[in-house]
């Protein structure tokens, strides 16, 4: 393993802004995987953590294949995470939406654009990414419908399920976008959780990654192969919104089967707890995510769900 | 008459409204439009000023008021409350969210009934007062998509800067590009700079709305003569990034001209007493954008020169 250091900015009083890799193994530029972007990304950066052990580990072993070369990047954003911000601490934009960057440009366009130099090139691009809303997901690989997108190579994650979605005005400026249009294979991983660990879905992503390497030949690795992946469009979901705010009381975990007209949450009153609200489910389904927030605004999709095949 | 055009009950105790004032001839009228935005975002409240100004002028003088004026002075009200730019507790551009969605959450709702409300205006202003960072003078941005039916409208309103800039597939979700794609001409204003009023400015955009107002037959009262803009494309726009982190000390003056070589500012160590950079204009032209905020990172934009 040799550690690198991918970006650094100085600043005035903090200690100089870093973005720190490390690589492993050597040759063709194979894959590069990516954890945290934003100051909250805290199960990303675990995720990715466990994952440099892991690839540590293996190279010791001998099991990187030969001429290939993997390069991890923990954190995109470390000045964010240890100010407890979610964007860039000076000005609040988001690096996440400064692909590919701009190296004369503010901040954060020559972050992304340093950062995007140096990663841009690899085969395969693999990012832990999250949801702006709090909740949790079932583990899975997304992407984005590019016209360059790879869904049957996303299968071999051995990941429950592959959701592919449409491009939005704001997607062109993403790294997994930006990825996919310089020719990279490019693979959003989500994990269940953003602010927190969860230690059983970190370990599943790191090996959901290693079976990934282990079946294109860019390292060797005996494991289970995980789930044969559900391909799921994003607009076949089913987004269950309650109408009023208040508690939130989640009567369901992801992952678990829910039946036509079972009550999965309540909405309970601020002053007495009074349930205000009943939210059924509109289909025999499974749960996908499930917000977990202990207060909800009006109209929020609590829920997405994804439908039994008939 | 001040109406509710969206309202969404919060967790607790309280409800969340979107209101506009709408003042109308008191007979008849010529059956036009106008519809004043300002608020999207919470940190900016030049607009605040220049509502409260329209407003006035018109309860003084009702008798010229021939067509129906919509002020929406606060489409972000969480924002304008807590001192924050975005919608606090999201920790999202409300201008990044529309035309929303009737069916969508709670801010896509409101971004649709905001959409939905303004549809029917035969101009829309939206006035935004750049950020906390940087300075403005009063400008018109305009969409090169738009720019036949907008450069035209936007003359009238006083501004000293009209910037006709490139098309970008992330300012599709702006107010302005979904009002402009709906057939309302929406004029983007930005001026002065967040979290502050300059009366100065104010008053400037406030004479241009009335003399758009009178040229839309909205207003018959006396307006001024609005001032000659200069219109530019993105080419002639030259921009100032710091090249290093520390303390910014502007030398130049806004809006004035500049020649190639001259000091814009410098960037300064505190710490060892040090200039560590000094900034100097690289071409001759006039400086409509000036750093407000002091700490710079490397890359933060300083200022921008419109090349003469």
């Amino acid at each position: 393993m040799k550690k690198e250091i991918i970006f650094e900015n100085k600043s005035l009083y903090r200690d100089s802004f870093r973005v720190t890799g490390f690589r492993f193994g050597s040759g063709k530029k194979t894959a590069c995987i990516v954890g945290s972007i934003r100051g909250n990304e805290v199960q990303q950066l675990y995720a990715c953590a466990r994952l440099t052990a892991a690839l540590k580990e293996l190279e010791k072993k001998g099991r990187i294949r030969e001429g290939k070369e993997i390069l991890v990047i923990p954190s995109v954003n470390p000045y964010s995470m240890n100010v407890q911000k979610r964007f860039w601490p000076t000005d609040n934009t988001d690096i996440n939406r400064m692909f590919p960057g701009y190296n004369l440009g503010e901040t954060t366009q020559r972050i992304a654009a340093g950062v995007f130099e140096k990663i841009k090139d690899y085969k395969y691009g693999m990012q832990f990414a999250s949801f702006y809303m709090p909740g949790e997901f079932m583990p899975h690989v997304r992407m984005m419908k590019t016209g360059f997108e790879s869904v049957e190579l996303a299968k071999e994650f051995g990941l429950p399920y592959v959701v592919v979605r449409s491009v939005r005005p704001y997607d062109t400026t993403t790294l997994n976008y930006n990825w996919q249009i310089w020719d990279t294979k490019a693979f959003s991983i989500y994990t269940t959780t953003t602010e927190r660990i969860d230690e059983a879905s970190a370990k599943q992503a790191v090996r959901s990654i290693l079976n990934f390497l282990d079946k294109e030949k860019v390292i060797r690795y005996k494991s289970h192969d995980g789930y044969i992946s559900s391909v799921v469009e994003d607009t076949k979901m089913k987004s269950v919104r309650v109408k009023g705010s208040g508690f939130f009381q989640c009567l369901t975990r992801v992952g678990e089967d829910v039946a036509k007209g079972q009550v999965i949450a309540r909405v309970l009153d601020p002053y007495d707890a009074s349930v205000k609200e009943e939210v059924k489910a509109p289909v025999d389904s499974v749960v996908f995510f499930a917000h977990d927030d202990p207060l909800t605004y009006a109209n929020t999709a609590v829920f997405k769900l994804i439908p039994n095949k008939k | 008459m001040i109406e509710t055009i969206a309202s969404v009950g919060l967790p607790v105790d309280e409800t969340l409204k979107i209101q506009k004032n709408r003042l109308e001839p008191k007979h008849g009228g010529c059956g036009k439009r106008i519809s004043i935005v300002t608020g999207v975002h919470g940190d900016e409240l030049e607009g605040q000023y220049i509502c409260f100004e329209v407003a006035r002028r018109i309860k003084k003088h009702p008798e010229h008021l021939k067509g129906t004026v919509d002020i929406y002075p606060a489409m972000n009200p969480l924002g304008i409350d807590s001192i924050t730019r975005g919608v606090p507790a999201f920790d999202l551009d409300m201008n990044r969210l529309f035309p929303g969605s009737r069916d969508g959450d709670m801010l896509e709702y409101l971004a649709a009934r905001m959409v939905e409300d303004l549809i029917g205006s035969d101009v829309c202003v939206d006035i935004h007062a750049s950020n906390i960072y940087l300075r403005e003078i009063p400008q018109v941005r305009i969409n090169r998509q738009h720019e036949k039916k907008l450069v035209p409208l936007a003359k009238k309103l006083n501004v000293d800067y009209i910037w006709v800039h490139a098309s970008s597939t992330v300012l599709e979700a702006t107010l302005a590009y979904s009002l402009n794609s709906r057939n309302v001409p929406t004029l983007v204003v930005e001026t002065g700079v967040g979290m502050r009023i300059t009366k100065e400015y104010c008053d400037q955009l406030t004479d241009g709305l009335f003399c758009l107002m009178k040229e839309m037959g909205i207003w018959d009262g006396k307006v001024i003569t609005p001032r000659e803009p200069i219109v530019s494309q993105d080419g002639k726009v030259c921009f100032l990034n710091a090249s290093t982190s520390g303390i910014f000390v502007p030398k130049a003056t806004h809006w004035k001209n500049l020649e190639k070589g001259d000091v814009v500012g410098k960037i300064v160590d505190p710490m060892r007493g040090e200039v560590l950079d000094e900034i100097h204009s690289p071409v001759s032209g006039v400086l409509f954008t000036l750093r407000e905020y002091p700490v710079v990172d490397e890359g933060s934009l300083v200022a921008r020169i419109l090349e003469q």
